[in-house]
């Protein structure tokens, strides 16, 4: 479904000392540094599988993520999505794609929730079966029906989440990318989300790749996990594995997973 | 995408921009007005300046304010179509570009449909008016080739101006830096466009026909409307605008390609 051989991504970052003086010297010589955000990464994901891809900030994994989605080009190595190459087939590519950005809103701000999955609708050109079929389903899972006719800036964080989630989905793509979705949630709202991407795992056979920081939902979700660091894929296995990988697993069996992360980050030196 | 279907997606982003500025009724209203005034002076400035004269190197009053109108509205017309690429910087730096970037249509299409600007319908209605007093005060002898040549002037100066609202845009992607020179660009040809770009004399001219094609729009199709020609190819030379949109949507294309993005 997705595979990635040997990607590498690197930028070039501005860089100048704090101060007034350091400001006028940028103006005539700017000095530059290139950033590795991702060496050499390669991996392969199934149909239908839920991969957690995990690792500290500053790591990679959005620019894995916008890799995949094909806003980005890699500087070299292959990647083909569900036989396709994200950045060159982009319009085919992103039909069959759902993406979830926790940080950022894909809904129109000031009119209602319901307007902006009818421009989906149309973006997408869903058939009008196929939209009512699929608005009924995520309304009545994701519990929308109250908050469909409130303007996007009116809904609280966890409302909206839930609508971002559902807004993904009206085209049914195979794949779904989520970037950090529990961000800044309440329980009631994590677990609703949790719940429900689980669900659409299940019963569609979504294939779901989530980037995040909190362990609970790594935990709750993914049945693998990939830990990048530095830009370069460190671990590709099981939870349980990723806990033998941080060491002494009997002592760190008791501790909650925040810090056997920690541990694991401090170990493999990718702070 | 088929030409229709991207049409009628167009109509549905200006629409919700439009219903967007609606949930703020009062704003709208005034910013219409304040709009429709600047405009206004800038055609007093005009009105004043022939009350002293009765012709600039040759054109008339009337003629001058022709050719106002026709700058102004093609100018107004590209702000309320092409004003996405005017505020594109916004649009990468917020990372609403990552998100057209997912969508299986045009960015070209959502830069222009989410940022379109129904308060310059203000300028608009001051420039229709305008127009209509040039149209009756000039000196044009109207038929259906020099009314065509006026159609052709205010489309291609309005392709002219997006192309160029393009360009700076296409900068965003190679640069972090601020691209207010091409507002220089824009801004300047829209004021001294008001008169036939002549009276700055043969530099300027050469300037905005090698550089710059504004010429294209302006001078050498105004020369056949007020009969200072007889050559009517002159009435013609708007179509060449699309050549400077195509390098323009030329430089776009390799700018998205090089998209860096930002940010998590």
């Amino acid at each position: 479904m997705i595979t990635m051989e040997h990607v590498c991504k690197s930028y070039k970052v501005a860089k100048r000392k704090a101060g007034i003086g350091e400001v006028c010297k940028s103006f005539f010589r700017r000095e530059h540094e290139v950033v590795h955000a991702l060496q050499d990464v390669s991996f392969t994901i199934g149909e239908g599988e839920m991969v957690g891809y995990i690792g500290p900030n500053g790591a990679g994994k959005s620019s894995t993520i916008k890799i995949l989605s094909g806003i980005l080009t890699p500087d070299s190595g292959s990647c083909t999505v569900d036989g396709r190459i994200p950045w060159k087939n982009r319009t085919e590519h992103v039909k069959n794609i759902g993406v979830v950005f926790g940080q950022r809103s894909q809904l129109w701000w000031d009119i209602p929730v319901i307007d902006s999955f009818e421009l989906l609708k149309e973006i997408y050109s869903v058939s009008k079966e196929n939209y009512n079929r699929k608005l009924e389903e995520l309304t009545e899972l994701l519990q929308l029906s109250e908050i469909l006719k409130t303007p996007t800036r009116q809904l609280s964080l966890g409302q909206r989440m839930r609508c971002e989630v559902a807004a993904s989905l009206l085209h049914e793509p195979k794949i779904l990318f989520l970037d950090e979705p529990t961000i800044g949630l309440d329980a009631v709202s994590k677990l609703a989300v949790r719940d429900f991407i689980k669900k659409m795992n299940r019963e569609h056979n979504t294939t779901v790749i989530l980037t995040t920081h909190d362990m609970q939902d790594i935990e709750a979700i993914a049945e693998r996990v990939i830990l990048i660091g530095k830009g370069q894929i460190l671990l590709d296995g099981s939870l349980q594995e990723l806990r033998t990988a941080a060491g002494g697993q009997d002592a760190q069996e008791s501790l909650n997973l925040d810090h056997v992360m920690a541990a694991l980050y401090k170990k493999l030196d990718i702070m | 995408m088929s030409l229709r279907k991207s049409i009628s997606l167009y109509i549905r982003y200006a629409a919700i921009c439009v219903r967007s500025i609606m949930e703020y009724k009062l704003s709208f209203v005034l910013m219409i007005f304040g709009r429709c005034m600047i405009a206004f002076t800038e055609f007093l400035a005009i009105r004043f300046l022939f009350d002293g004269l009765t012709e600039i190197k040759g054109y008339t009053y009337g003629d001058v304010l022709l050719c106002f109108s026709v700058i102004h509205m093609s100018f107004t017309l590209s702000e309320l179509f092409g004003n996405g690429f005017k505020v594109f910087s916004g649009i990468v730096k917020s990372g609403e570009f990552d998100r057209m970037l997912l969508r299986p249509c045009s960015p070209i299409l959502q830069v222009m449909g989410t940022r379109f600007e129904i308060g310059r319908t203000g300028p608009l209605i001051t420039s229709t008016i305008t127009l209509c007093l040039g149209i009756s005060e000039s000196q044009v002898s109207w038929n259906f080739l020099t009314a065509f040549t006026l159609l052709l002037m205010i489309i291609g100066g309005i392709l002219l101006f997006i192309g160029l609202y393009m360009l700076g845009a296409s900068f965003c992607f190679f640069t972090i830096e601020d691209t207010s020179i091409l507002n220089a660009l824009t801004y300047g040809a829209k004021e001294h466009g008001k008169y036939p770009i002549d009276v700055y004399g043969r530099g300027v001219l050469r300037f905005c026909t090698f550089v710059i094609p504004y010429t294209l729009v302006q001078y050498y199709p105004l020369q056949f409307l007020l009969g200072r020609s007889t050559n009517w190819v002159l009435g013609l030379y708007p179509v060449g605008v699309v050549v400077f949109l195509a390098i323009c949507y030329g430089v776009w294309c390799a700018g998205v390609r090089n998209y860096k993005s930002c940010g998590s």
